[in-house]
């Protein structure tokens, strides 16, 4: 028999890799975008679980606007990504240090 | 042990496989293909918590839309991948340790308490859209217009910060096009009359044709 805590193990540890991602990812801009999408997935498996054992649809609205923003933080995270590139020709985070004073 | 079971372990597995190969992947194509795939696993285990249409909205949006994205920024870009996973492996001790005490801490403050409480059964005619719809458009649908605005912000945003305006293209500004008026385009210049000209000249051709 599923339970929730299941469901909330598989929302950890999928969290886990993604902040794994971040700190082994750190100069490759693209891949932690991916890695903070991951994040967001865990995020939004645990609201779901939720709303499946608490038998409360409300939890499924907020899964929703998590994905409307997290479409919005990727176009827009990206389309900075390519500024970036275009002016510097590099995604390397250790360079991207302009505005060290 | 169901076959509910048995198919929950079998998606969280591809599941978190592919999330590890997001992470470790050399090449961020590679990278992007495996969060496809993660996904994807991810909407099969909403499927499996009855919320079918997160679980569409899931493949349509994420596998249809911001991983072609981000596919398309990738082959768009030129990047050094070797320069990029320098000292990669360096950062793991730290990133495991990380995120084992993390992992560690919210199992441990979620599984408390939570095992009792038990899914509730819904009938045949239960249709997860209708009343995901209903709650949209009724109880929240002021964060749902909220969110609308938020989109537009975001195809502002993004078209805003990627476009350029290169300097040897023929550009045409249709405002400019629509405000013009007549005396803009049309120069009146008064000229001596066309018959007196035209009989001037016909003098002068036949007093060449008499000298010569």
């Amino acid at each position: 028999m599923l339970t929730l805590s299941h469901y909330l193990t598989l929302g950890a540890l999928l969290f886990a890799i993604a902040v794994i991602g971040i700190f082994l990812n750190r100069r490759n801009i693209i891949v932690l975008l991916m890695a903070i999408e991951l994040m967001l997935l865990a995020v939004n498996m645990n609201f779901i679980a939720f709303s499946h054992y608490m038998g409360d649809a409300a939890g499924q609205v907020f899964v929703f606007f998590i994905l409307t923003v997290a479409a919005a933080e990727a176009a827009i995270g990206l389309a900075i990504l390519m500024a970036l590139f275009r002016n510097l020709s590099t995604v390397n985070v250790e360079d991207l240090d302009s505005l060290k004073g | 042990m169901n076959f509910e079971t048995i198919v929950f372990y079998i998606f969280s597995a591809i599941l978190l496989l592919s999330a590890l190969r997001v992470v470790t992947a050399r090449s961020p194509i590679h990278a992007a293909l495996a969060l496809v795939l993660a996904f994807f696993t991810a909407a099969s285990i909403w499927l499996l918590l009855e919320a079918e249409f997160l679980a569409i909205t899931l493949v349509l949006v994420y596998v249809g839309a911001v991983t072609v994205l981000f596919l398309f920024v990738v082959m768009t870009l030129d990047i050094d991948v070797a320069k990029m996973r320098e000292g990669f492996w360096r950062h793991l001790p730290l990133a495991l340790a990380a995120g084992a005490v993390m992992a560690t801490e919210m199992i441990l403050v979620l599984r408390t308490r939570t095992d009792t409480v038990a899914p509730r059964n819904l009938d045949t005619h239960y249709s997860n859209t209708k009343e995901l719809g209903r709650l949209l458009y009724v109880d929240y649908v002021y964060p749902f217009e909220i969110a609308a605005v938020l989109l537009l912000v975001a195809i502002i945003a993004a078209i805003a910060l990627t476009m350029r305006r290169r300097k040897d293209t023929k550009y045409i500004d249709p405002a400019d096009q629509v405000k013009v008026r007549r005396q803009d385009r049309i120069r009146l210049v008064s000229m001596p009359a066309e018959t007196a000209r035209m009989k001037d000249e016909g003098e002068r051709m036949t007093n060449e044709e008499e000298r010569g």
